[in-house]
């Protein structure tokens, strides 16, 4: 660092380069084997640069089925991984945040025991009582359902714990202030927290949303049709089929239209990305 | 014959002396020469910001140099340069007769003491000031000789197992003292060191460190924005402003014959008082924008009288601030309506208002009128915009 | 929080405790306790009546090699995945706090990993390795390496241990710059002065002075490679070739498919809550520690 190096600054750049290499490479591959054709690919014939059927193969995976393998258009799983993902995110906000609100700001009893009880379910990630968590999904007729897609996943003790961190530094004189202005706990939580807040919810939301719109496991076990599959899932069920009838271009679109929305949510909101993926592990 | 034994005893014993000099040298029985001293050094920030506008520095071996000026001046960033830490755009930059400038810190035989410490916070005391010793190689008794030593000089001795984290901000200090110290470097470097410090424990060091210095005799160069700290401890002292040097020489002689207007007001407190020449009644002959200087301290009450054609001054007090030993009298001249050249800045007194510092604590009353003498002797005199000193 | 200012209001605090609460039990506790009470229960044949045997399920699944092979799979793995991704992250995180121009493009690159979901970046990899017409099965071919996941275990694990490398790359990286530029440069910089080269520099206080980073990543790394990594398994291996890639969460997930011991598969869940527990309740005291600093 304070060295004076004769070539400047040239390993670091060297070594980030290399590695941006290594992170971009299958992504980029993944782009340019959804533009070509599928027999191409099959034969092993695939050229570094991007071919020509491009805007046919994502017309085919977006909106008509290819026939090949029974599922169903990938535009409608993105629906429904969108409303998964929004669902989840929205979802954690806000019953974290009230619940946040109430530990610090309320004082009553079993306080600590509702702060604990929330916080325990850390321990508590979703492979670990995954087949319990099914059949009283399916007890609730929530099967195939967005509400069994998203309610099982929403009560996270992260998010609670990142207000309930946030909340205590708030000043006390805030509330006090408030208090004397005539307003209430809920007017205080509209007019002068939840205002407070919107850098924290930001940066949850990313991070909530990525989580949600990934979904493995869950969305696997929970949805049998065609018409609730999440575009993750959709991925799996198309290559399920044995390599010689995979239809590559169109796994590869799949992909990358699977990637698309959490990776640019993520690059456009880099910075609250950041914060929140440093603030709800403190 | 006789002139081949001559020839050889003379060659014998002049190897006698090269040894004897290689060995009190790598000995440290005589330390080689250890004088810094900078050439026109330059530092330029690739935005064009010139940092360091050309400085020439002389630091004989053993001396203690100050440089001393108000933040952003340059200071640190020309220390940091003298260690290593910043780069040099243009200039020389010498240490004990060899140039530095693509030298590595870790070659420059220097050692540096930061203002917050910066203390190896995972390991302990002992290891803090051996970390630098073992780096070198040197063999685990002589680390183990040189750490006590230092540890009983800066009364460490107690504390050499416990982490920085345990120990007070004096404490600390001296252990980035002694870090400093066990590596016998040809320079010492400081880094507002004791800026840190309580006001109390910041007067005890600075004695301690000067003491220190003395008795290492180790050329030292030291930064402070502190006017008092930088008087008491220079041989040198150096006042720099904008990335330039305002004056060099001695302590005494520069609160004596400040060169500008800057260093006047600088160095020595309260500051100096300064007023435009016309309303002194003075004229200096081909100049229209001269000021005149006096200090507090310099300034005589009487009422009657100019002896030696000293400058009388009708004032009324506007303010007495009683410090014990003495009193401050803040008076202001009765003309209203001057329109002085020097622009008020913050921290320097209104236009007209003239300090006066009198041993003791008997001062006149506020509202009242008094008349304070400047002696001609002890008047500065400065030109082209505050930018040269002249002597009457 | 003795100091909070605080409203009255009990009925209020109930309610917006309750969404949060509500859920975690129905969907937390309830899966949870029903898997503890049903580790402790044998189903007969035909599954229609059930009978209390204790630890029993426990001690057959111990004893069960399959399981020991799934630990050994669980452990490999994580291993592998643990060291590399983090490795790999300290590297770049080191490069890029070196003060060099384009960092901002340099992080936007390398933050996409995260954000590609486990099972997508699987079968990103899997295009790439697919023997045939994968691009990487084809040059390794060419190299003279057989390369067969399919049939060969070493080859299966090495195909899931580099997805979940790359998939965590980015985590790693992101905390590791955020540590380095957490310590003190004035620090680094007494290092220089005491004759520290750079990589001695590293080792002797960069790294140490990293630690709590170090700790809490390993922490998270490991629960990644426990937990989050059943997508990547499942559509590259499915388990195999004969388990070699049957992670313990694998396997709960396969045989609670299979659906024909319940109790074994309770147990199995059971265990694995225990690792998390022992895992949080680590990850704690060490942020803790991290806070005190």
């Amino acid at each position: 660092m304070i060295e004076h190096r004769r070539f400047g600054n040239l390993l670091p750049h060297l070594v980030l380069l290399a590695g941006v290499a290594i992170v971009a490479f299958p992504v980029y591959l993944a782009i340019i084997a959804s533009t070509h054709d599928n027999s191409v690919i099959a034969n092993g014939q695939m050229p570094l640069y991007p071919g020509t059927h491009g805007l046919e193969t994502y017309w085919n995976t977006i909106v008509s089925g290819t026939g090949k393998t029974t599922r169903a258009p990938v535009g409608g799983m993105m629906l429904n991984s969108l409303i998964m993902a929004i669902g989840i995110a929205v979802g954690k906000i806000a019953i974290s945040i009230i619940s946040a609100y109430a530990i610090v700001f309320f004082s009553f009893p079993f306080r600590m025991t509702a702060f604990w009880t929330i916080f325990i379910t850390l321990m508590l990630p979703v492979e670990v009582r995954i087949f319990p968590t099914y059949k009283i999904t399916s007890d609730l007729h929530m099967l195939d359902s967005y509400s069994g897609l998203i309610l099982p996943l929403i009560a996270s003790a992260t998010a609670t714990l990142l207000f309930r961190q946030f909340f205590m530094t708030v000043p006390k004189e805030l509330v006090e202030a408030s208090k004397m202005d005539g307003a209430g706990p809920i007017r205080f939580f509209f007019d002068t927290l939840l205002p407070l807040s919107v850098t924290n919810i930001a940066a949850l939301f990313v991070i909530l949303f990525i989580y949600g719109w990934n979904q493995y496991l869950w969305p696997l076990l929970i949805t049998t049709r065609d018409d609730m599959q999440t575009i993750v899932i959709g991925i799996k069920k198309i290559i399920d089929v044995h390599d010689a009838l995979t239809e590559w271009s169109v796994a590869m679109a799949t992909a990358v239209l699977a990637m698309l929305p959490p990776v640019a949510v993520v690059v456009l909101m880099q910075r609250l990305f950041v914060k929140g993926l440093i603030e709800t592990e403190k | 014959m006789a002139n081949c034994e001559w020839r050889i005893e003379l060659l014998f014993s002049r190897f006698i002396v090269l040894l004897y000099s290689l060995l009190a040298i790598r000995y440290s029985l005589v330390k080689p020469m250890a004088n810094v001293t900078l050439r026109n050094v330059k530092k330029a920030y690739p935005n064009g910001f010139e940092a360091i506008k050309g400085v020439d520095v002389d630091v004989a071996d053993g001396q203690f140099c100050v440089l001393v000026g108000p933040s952003g001046c340059g200071k640190s960033t020309l220390l940091r340069m003298v260690a290593g830490l910043e780069t040099i755009t243009s200039g020389e930059i010498d240490i004990g007769g060899r140039v530095v400038n693509q030298v590595e810190p870790a070659d420059r035989d220097i050692a540096m003491v930061f203002q917050n410490y910066a203390l190896y916070p995972h390991m302990s005391v002992y290891n803090n000031m051996a970390y630098g010793l073992r780096n070198r190689g040197m063999p685990k008794p002589e680390i183990e000789t040189r750490v006590q030593e230092a540890a009983r000089i800066l009364e460490l001795s107690a504390m050499l197992e416990r982490k920085p984290g345990q120990l007070s901000g004096g404490q600390r200090q001296r252990v980035a003292m002694g870090r400093a110290i066990v590596r016998q470097p040809k320079v010492f470097l400081f880094d507002e060191p004791l800026s840190n410090l309580d006001a109390k424990l910041r007067i005890a060091m600075r004695v301690e460190i000067r003491k220190l210095q003395r008795r290492l005799n180790t050329t030292s160069i030291y930064v402070t924005h502190d006017q008092l700290e930088a008087m008491t401890l220079a041989d040198v002292l150096v006042v720099m402003n904008g990335g330039q040097v305002e004056q060099i020489g001695n302590p005494l002689e520069i609160y004596k014959k400040p060169a500008t207007t800057f260093v006047a007001t600088f160095i020595g407190a309260p500051p100096m008082n300064l007023m435009p020449m016309r309303y002194a009644g003075l004229d200096i002959p081909g100049s229209t924008d001269g000021v005149i200087g006096f200090r507090p301290e310099d300034l005589e009450l009487a009422n009657e009288g100019t002896p030696d054609g000293s400058l009388p001054f009708e004032l009324t007090v506007t303010a007495i601030e009683h410090v014990g030993a003495e009193t401050y009298i803040y008076a202001m001249r009765p003309q209203q309506g001057d329109v002085t050249a020097i622009s008020a800045k913050p921290g320097e007194p209104p236009p007209g208002e003239i300090l006066v510092r009198v041993p003791g604590q008997e001062a006149p009353a506020i509202g009242e009128k008094i008349r304070a003498l400047a002696p001609r002797e002890k008047l500065h005199v400065f030109v082209d915009g505050g930018r040269k000193r002249i002597e009457l | 929080m003795e100091n909070r200012a605080i409203f009255s209001g009990k009925a209020l605090a109930y309610l917006l405790v309750l969404p949060q609460f509500a859920i975690s039990l129905i969907f937390f506790y309830w899966p949870a306790l029903q898997a503890l009470w049903q580790s402790f229960l044998v189903q007969d044949a035909f599954g229609l009546s059930t009978e209390f045997v204790w630890f029993e399920n426990y001690v057959t699944l111990l004893q069960q090699p399959g399981y020991y092979h799934a630990i050994g799979v669980t452990f490999v793995f994580s291993a592998l995945v643990v060291f590399f991704s983090m490795a790999l992250g300290l590297l770049l995180a080191v490069m890029a706090n070196q003060n060099i121009r384009g960092i901002q493009i340099y992080r936007t690159f390398l933050i996409i990993p995260y954000a590609v979901a486990p099972a997508v970046a699987s079968v990103l990899f899997i295009f790439m390795f697919q023997p045939g017409l994968g691009m990487i099965a084809r040059a390794l071919q060419r190299w003279g390496i057989d390369w067969n996941p399919v049939l060969n275990g070493g080859h299966a694990m090495v195909l899931i241990v580099i997805v979940g490398v790359w998939n965590q790359i980015s985590y790693n990286f992101l905390f590791f710059l955020a540590g380095l530029q957490s310590i003190p440069k004035s620090v680094i910089e007494a290092a220089a002065i005491d004759g520290a080269r750079p990589m001695r520099r590293f080792w002797t206080i960069t790294f140490p002075l990293l630690s709590p980073t170090t700790f809490f990543l390993i922490v998270v790394n490991i629960t990644y490679a426990f937990f989050n990594t059943l997508g990547i398994i499942d559509t590259a291996t499915g388990g195999g070739p004969n388990g070699a890639t049957q992670t313990l969460v694998y396997k709960v997930f396969l045989d609670g498919k299979a659906g024909s011991d319940l109790g074994g598969s309770a147990a199995q869940s059971v265990i694995l809550m225990i690792i998390v527990v022992v895992l949080t309740a680590f990850q704690f005291r060490y942020v803790e520690k991290k806070v005190h600093y």
